[in-house]
Formats: C-alpha cells, structure tokens, sequence
C-alpha cells in the first residue's frame, strides 16, 4: 500500500486539477492574477 | 572533488534560476505596472506575489483564498467553483516531489537562507514552532476567507492582505515606489505590512527559515505529502552514528535520523554532504526509511536531542 499510496495521490489530484479546468477555474485565476491585488501590496 | 560536483552543491543557483524564472517579465520594473499575458493563471509551486510587476504565474496561496471568499451557500451548484484546480496541482506536484519546491524553487526560500548568513548571534526556533504553519493555514488561508464576508458578500484575502511578508516585498514595495497613481491609497494597512515585514525580516537574519518553518501555509500543504510522495528520504541505521552534523547544517534544524520524511523537510539535500558516513539517501519510492518510532531509544541517545 505504501508504494501505491504516491501514484493513488498523483491520479486523485490530477484528476481534481482537471475537473478544476473543465469548471473554468484557469479563468478565474487569471483574471485575478492579473490585476493588481490590493491585499497583497496592502491598500487593499 | 566529486561532491563538489554534485547537483546540490549548486542549490543555490537553482534557487536564483527559479526566482528569475518565475520573475521573467523584467520591464515591468521600469514601468510600475504587472505582467497581464494569459499564462498568468498558471499557478507556482512557491511563494511568490502574482503583483510582482515581473512575475509571470500565479500565487497558490492566493488563488485559494479567491476561491474560497467566493464561495457561498446561496450559490447555484454550477456557480460553484472549489479552487480544485489549484488543490489539484499543488497535490500533483507534491505527490511526486513532496516539499522540495521549498528548498530548491522558492524565491522567499532563498532570500531567508541568503539573510541567514549574514554573522549574527542565531537562535534556533522551538520545534512546536512548526504547527504555527497549519494555524495560519487553518484560519487565514481556509476559514476566514470562507465565513467573514464584505458588504458584497464575498471573502477576502486574509492571509495576503494581513501576513503575507513576500506580497509586500515583491509588491506592495516596488508598485508604491514605481507607481505614482497608487501612492495616495498609502495607509494603515501599507505600514501594518512594512512593518511586518521588516520584523520578518530581522528573524530571518538570526532563525534559519523563521517563514518556511512558523508560518507559510503553502510550505504546511506541501510538506504534508512528504511521507506519501513518489521522492523519499531514507537514513540507513546501521550507519547512522547519531552524531548531530546532518542537524547543525540543516536549514529547518531537523534531525532526519528521527523522521526521514518529516513534513518539516525542505529536502535541500543538504544533509547527504554533511553526513561522513553516507548513511542519508534518496530514491523514487525507496523501500529503506527510518523513523524515530522504528528505532525506539535512538533519538534519545542523541547527545543534543533536546536542544
């Protein structure tokens, strides 16, 4: 099981990834990724 | 010789070809603004500020809390949206690699252990230090974004807009001073930050990796990986002397003779070229590991165990 355990991870989270860009989360990164965040430079 | 020819010898430029790669987009220090190109939604596996004006991917970290300050009961199913693309990637890559983006890709790693250096009395951090990063997890990252909400309805950042000690550096610095037009939104906040950051600052010139350690979430993800990834750390028992050099020269003070792949390893490697007795290895899914529980009594005989 041990050695299994690393592969079981790869694929489960993979496969969220990919569901994750199916539902169009790339897109929502990006349009956060590319303006300013004000929380982050703290004026937000 | 030969060690000095290995690929850990040279961590340190990995680290600064990381940092710049995830930092390409260099005009954009002369002009005060940030990188907008559409693989900007690409998230890093390390800390760094995705208002960098020259960074070229997208913060993990913040990513999540977007994701999570925008989701809300009263939202349909098919509005919802989990950060699974982030959770996926940051746990793809760690299934493989665990926390080693920590010690060899970080920039903010890199800036810690470049601070370290510089010759002053040091003190070395208590090892309960190291749940700290899972509160700041728990409650910045998760939990704040997702209850507390603004007169819209959503979450905030919590984590970037109250700790976070990189997005200041890498950001909120360099945007204020290249960036006329932002300077009057300058307050409370700008200065609880500065502030923050220079006390972070000043830690890290006398702890190694006070951040990676006490605080980074994204360190306390990663490293939760480390005992199921493909890439494992082992230490040999029959060579082990037990004599502390892998400890003195590690960059989180671990002892790797009582958790070979402790969530606290940043898997520098660092360790294999203090040990004389090449008792540290590492393999893809290495049968041989040890562990403190394996070895009842040994990190008791450790002269330094409970220093």
């Amino acid at each position: 099981m041990k050695r299994k355990l690393p592969w079981i991870l790869l694929t489960v989270f993979l496969g969220l990834m990919t569901v994750g860009l199916l539902l169009g989360e790339y897109r929502t990164v990006l349009e956060k990724a590319v303006t300013v965040c004000l929380d982050c430079i703290g004026i937000g | 010789m030969e060690v000095l020819n290995t690929p850990r010898r040279r961590r340190v430029w990995y680290q600064a070809l990381s940092a710049l790669a995830v930092n390409a987009w260099l005009p954009n220090w002369l002009t005060g603004k940030i990188y907008q190109g559409n693989i900007k939604g690409v998230c890093v596996p390390v800390l760094n500020c995705y208002s960098c004006p020259s960074a070229l991917g997208a913060c993990p970290i913040g990513a999540m809390q977007t994701f999570f300050g925008g989701l809300r009961f009263n939202l349909s199913v098919a509005e919802k949206k989990f950060g699974l693309y982030v959770v996926g990637l940051l746990g793809a890559a760690a299934s493989v690699v665990g926390r080693m983006p920590c010690g060899w890709l970080c920039p903010f790693g890199l800036l810690q252990e470049l601070l370290h250096k510089i010759p002053t009395p040091k003190i070395r951090l208590p090892r309960y230090f190291s749940a700290f990063r899972y509160l700041f997890l728990a409650v910045f990252v998760v939990a704040l974004p997702l209850i507390v909400v603004d007169q819209f309805g959503y979450g905030q950042t919590w984590f970037c807009k109250w700790i976070c000690p990189a997005g200041t550096l890498e950001a909120g610095i360099p945007l204020i001073a290249l960036n006329a037009g932002l300077r009057p939104l300058v307050g409370f906040m700008y200065y609880w930050k500065v502030a923050l950051l220079v006390l972070f600052l000043g830690w890290m010139i006398v702890s190694a990796r006070p951040f990676c350690r006490a605080v980074c979430p994204l360190g306390a993800i990663l490293g939760l990986f480390n005992k199921g990834s493909l890439f494992r750390m082992a230490v040999d028992d029959e060579k082990c002397t037990l004599c502390d050099a892998c400890y003195r020269d590690c960059p989180v003070e671990i002892r790797i003779y009582e958790s070979a792949n402790s969530p606290d390893c940043v898997r520098c490697l660092k360790c294999l070229d203090s040990c004389r007795f090449g008792a540290i290895s590492y393999a893809f899914l290495s049968k041989r590991e040890t562990s403190a529980s394996a070895r009842p009594g040994r990190a008791a005989e450790s002269p330094a165990a409970d220093v």
